[in-house]
């Protein structure tokens, strides 16, 4: 199924759960947060929360700024 | 007796707060941070790039477990923008506190004041320790410490723009109202500037482009660790007031061939 991960159109597996996504991806969860159609997932619920066709993602970390 | 600044309920020695942009890699950034002392450093929030998702993190050079992390809202222009980047960054796992930055105009990066108070407000609400970057406004200010800010950040000049404290006198009036922590963010050039900021009796200072942007980074981050340093003595030591005329250092007694 379709959808899109900061702001780029992905093809995943359906109903593939936000755990299985990030280890897909290579993230390293600890590193990492996610907001799934503007609500931040909590990183306990990677594994219950499914998504669904056209979900849109933003998967962000920390990178260098002032 | 330690002379510590306290923010958000935790005690820091170091007044010396660094940015983590604009460095040629991590190992430099790690290296500068070393340098210059602080205990505090700010990163932005980003999409992680999922085609290259095996690059290294930031956070496997500067340790959370070591440094207090401070993300930061850079980028965000509108008060709802700054609010998801700051409930993404808590989530992401380094705490309560937020840098919030929602900024009013690419060139000047200027701060939208009230766009900053919205956010701050529903921030609070939703218990970060929320430190907002504002101009050296007192106004503004107190709105921000009414609303419940952890701290005031009054910039000294435009971000990146070196120009040092343009407006002393602003960030005087805004001391002697605050009951909060005042921090300098952004502006600062070199060492000096970030002295006078602690002359003035400011509680920190927070720079990135000064120490990063240097021809020789880890020795200007030195050099402004040492400044914080002067700058804070000098404060409690309490300088002496401006004359317009000479007083003499040496005695005027037993001069000879008088």
């Amino acid at each position: 199924m379709r959808v899109v991960i900061n702001g780029e159109e992905q093809i995943v597996q359906d109903g593939i759960s936000v755990a299985d996504l990030v280890v897909a991806l290579g993230l390293n969860r600890r590193r990492i947060a996610v907001e799934l159609n503007q609500q931040i997932v909590a990183r306990e619920a990677y594994e219950q929360r499914q998504l669904a066709a056209d979900d849109a993602l933003e998967i962000v970390t920390f990178v260098g700024g002032g | 007796m330690l002379d510590t600044f306290e923010l958000a309920g935790k005690k820091y020695t170091s007044r010396l707060i660094v940015g983590t942009g604009k460095y040629r890699d991590f190992e430099e950034t790690r290296r500068a941070v070393e340098a210059s002392g602080a205990q505090i450093v700010t990163v932005a929030v980003r999409r992680v790039n999922i085609t290259d998702a095996n690059k290294e993190n930031l956070l496997d050079y500067l340790s959370p477990e070591r440094f207090t992390i401070l993300p930061n809202t850079a980028g965000c222009y509108t008060a709802d923008e700054a609010i998801r980047t700051a409930r993404l960054a808590r989530e992401a796992g380094v705490g309560t506190l937020v840098k919030l930055e929602v900024i009013g105009d690419q060139k000047t990066l200027f701060p939208d004041v009230p766009a900053t108070i919205e956010a701050a407000t529903v921030l609070v609400r939703e218990g970060f320790d929320v430190l907002p970057y504002i101009n050296d406004d007192p106004i503004a200010a107190k709105k921000l410490e009414e609303i419940g800010c952890a701290a005031v950040m009054p910039l000294a000049a435009p971000i990146g723009s070196g120009l040092g404290i343009r407006n002393p006198f602003n960030i005087m009036i805004i001391l002697e109202h605050s009951k909060v922590p005042v921090i300098v963010d952004a502006g600062v050039g070199t060492a000096s500037d970030a002295a006078v900021a602690m002359e003035l009796g400011c509680d920190a200072v927070l720079m990135n482009t000064a120490i990063a942007s240097a021809k020789d980074p880890l020795l200007m981050a030195e050099a402004m660790r040492l400044g914080v340093e002067a700058g804070r003595k000098a404060f409690l030591a309490g300088r002496i007031p401006r004359k317009l005329y000479a007083t003499a250092s040496s005695p005027l007694d037993g001069l000879i061939a008088r």
